[in-house]
């Protein structure tokens, strides 16, 4: 299958960092179409005619977002761009803003006049530090060439874009926690409703776009909705980043249509070429930490046989028992000598760390469980524990502001779902687990 | 919070910011409208921390005075944020990732090689004052894995080998603040 790149295409030429080679390449072309033959309304319908999905691992609808943007009279709207990639897994925004800064700047200038407002801003990770100093460099030529400032191209549109870093702090990815930090307070998630697009920023009408979703309205623009639409496969239409890591022959970031198998991602030449060291497959979280891990029978296939493919549907497919999801493409490969304990515990550390502390579900239970999956990891576990963990998972799920509980929950519950002979085995083999790990999970016969 | 300010790293009295800082906070303060200058603080924080080596007491108190802010919106941010040391710290703080995909190849390794190296433990700063190794949660770099970020520097696809240049790197000066 031949793989078109919508964002990536120019990434390998030698200055496109730079204004004059982004431009020479075609860059801008979308603000030009915008300013001068659309209004900003069109601009929208384009975003929702292209079935774009938001990148940063909800999927919800780019141009619906856009649509829900309050806009009453004399009050500033905001556009944010998140760029507080923190997501276990994830790199890809990273690549994208290193390499072609423009690429986001020009997606913020085309969508931030779709949307009306005359100050952006992107809130980027603060270990991101160096990345921030690339952003400014390009945003000050694109001051330089009236891209941005007063008048852009004399057509009476207004706008000023700024980078705000974080200070570490997983939960400011989240849209409310984002938009605290961004007021400069502790990144706390507000209760929602009311939701960003009617009160955001500073109590102003706010709309909050992960990156790779802003540079992807950039070909919407320059080549129409309908063509992004005609990319991809059902409802995953387009091109999606894929960062993957962890123990494969080549990870990286890789731009893929939508669609492609996912066979063919993990084994493929053009892709990450297979496991590393000849080891076998033994697992897959295919979107990021927070999304549901699959055993190896589950990963290029789906539960009825089917090819499992890189889309937010056929990743879902079976749901939460047999499936998992796309989330922000943070792709991650364990080999067979990995310990799945090992590997929940950690994830449920991370959780317990980044957990705000406002809902007592969640810094609660992400801690509880991160010190029964670390009694389990070490050979102190008891058989009650797993059945513990499930118990601890289901009064976080669903009872906190924001979804950082679901996130911590979900990756323990799928892990004891499909490896529970791996947890018992920690159990009943306490002297062994911590000398060996236990390999591949057998794959249960199905009727 | 805990605050100490009787340590012997990076402890010299504070006597205000440089001028190229305060620069710095005039113009980043600018990047937000009239009574809404509290978003710069992140950034400030950061600036701070960079020029006094850490987050001391005063070092925040000073922030809170530029900002016309209440000391404790200050102390409050700085932590939240895992980025900030509001304890004195080595002269390079080595912040090595942690999370899973690090782990799955190798990070466990890699922070028991530095303790061994630098003869200290997770949280701990080496005699001479240099180093200080901290663990951190995932830094957005897990292709590259295993990663350290040393003051803003990321150290990428770690090895044993590569630990050593490092070290001696900081240690020469070759890598610098």
């Amino acid at each position: 299958m031949k793989n078109r790149k919508l964002l990536l295409e120019n990434v390998h030429i030698p200055g496109i960092e730079t204004f004059d080679v982004y431009r020479k390449n075609g860059g801008y072309r979308s603000v030009e179409k915008a300013l001068n033959s659309m209004t900003p309304d069109e601009v929208v319908e384009e975003v929702k005619k292209s079935g774009l999905r938001g990148r940063g691992g909800a999927g919800f609808p780019t141009g619906m977002k856009w649509s829900f943007l309050a806009k009453p009279e004399g009050v500033p709207r905001y556009l944010v761009c998140n760029a507080d990639e923190s997501e276990p897994g994830t790199f890809k925004d990273r690549y994208l803003m290193e390499k072609i800064p423009h690429l986001l700047i020009e997606g913020m200038i085309t969508s931030s006049y779709a949307l009306g407002a005359n100050t952006s801003y992107i809130y980027i990770r603060g270990e991101f530090m160096y990345i921030l100093h690339i952003l400014e460099k390009a945003i000050a030529e694109a001051y330089d060439k009236g891209f941005l400032g007063k008048n852009i191209l004399g057509k009476g549109y207004d706008l000023d874009l700024f980078v705000v870093p974080g200070g570490g702090a997983y939960i400011c990815g989240e849209e409310t926690a984002l938009l605290e930090s961004l007021e400069g307070k502790r990144g706390n998630p507000r209760i929602k409703p009311p939701f960003p697009a009617v009160k955001g920023l500073w109590g102003c009408p706010t709309v909050v776009n992960n990156v790779e979703s802003l540079a992807a309205v950039v070909p919407i623009i320059n080549d129409g909705g309908d063509s992004y639409a005609a990319i991809g496969i059902g409802r995953s239409t387009g091109t999606k980043l894929i960062s993957a890591c962890g123990n494969l022959v080549k990870p990286g970031v890789y731009e893929i249509e939508m669609g492609l198998s996912v066979e063919e991602f993990i084994y493929g030449d053009d892709y990450c070429q297979g496991i590393a060291n000849n080891k076998k497959l033994k697992a897959c979280v295919p979107g990021g930490s927070s999304v549901p891990i699959l055993p190896h029978y589950l990963v290029t296939k789906t539960v009825s046989g089917e090819d499992r493919l890189m889309s937010y549907e056929s990743l879902a497919d079976g749901g939460f028992v047999s499936g998992s999801m796309l989330g922000s493409g943070g792709f991650i490969i364990f080999d067979e000598d990995q310990c799945i304990v090992r590997n929940t515990w950690n994830f449920t550390r991370f959780y317990a760390h980044e957990s705000c502390g406002q809902c007592s579900p969640c810094r609660e239970g992400t801690g509880w469980m991160e010190k029964v999956l670390h009694r389990l990891e070490n050979g102190h576990g008891n058989i009650r524990d797993i059945d513990l963990l499930a118990e601890i998972n289901k009064k976080i799920e669903g009872n906190t502001i924001c979804p950082l509980g679901d996130a911590a929950a979900w990756p323990v519950a799928a892990a004891i779902r499909h490896f529970r002979d791996e947890f018992e085995w920690h159990v009943t083999n306490k002297d062994e687990a911590i000398t060996r790990n236990y390999g591949l999970s057998k794959e249960p016969l199905i009727a | 919070m805990k605050i100490e300010s009787n340590s012997n790293q990076n402890t010299a009295e504070f006597k205000g910011f440089s001028k190229e800082t305060l620069a710095k906070f005039d113009e980043i303060k600018n990047h937000f409208a009239a009574g809404k200058e509290k978003s710069a603080i992140i950034r400030m924080l950061h600036l701070a921390q960079s020029e006094i080596g850490w987050l001391s007491t005063e070092g925040m108190d000073e922030l809170a005075k530029i900002l016309n802010i209440q000391t404790i919106e200050v102390y409050e941010v700085a932590t939240f944020y895992t980025m900030f040391h509001v304890n004195p710290v080595g002269k390079y703080v080595f912040e090595v990732c942690r999370t899973g995909p690090c782990m799955l190849v190798g990070s466990d390794k890699i922070i028991e090689y530095i303790e061994e190296k630098l003869n200290i433990k997770v949280g701990g700063t080496s005699a001479d004052g240099a180093f200080t190794l901290k663990t951190v949660e995932c830094l957005g770099a897990c292709g590259y894995a295993p990663v350290l970020q040393c003051n803003y520097k990321f150290h990428e696809n770690l090895t044993k080998e590569k630990v050593d240049e490092l070290i001696e790197a900081y240690r020469s000066g070759i890598i610098e603040n």
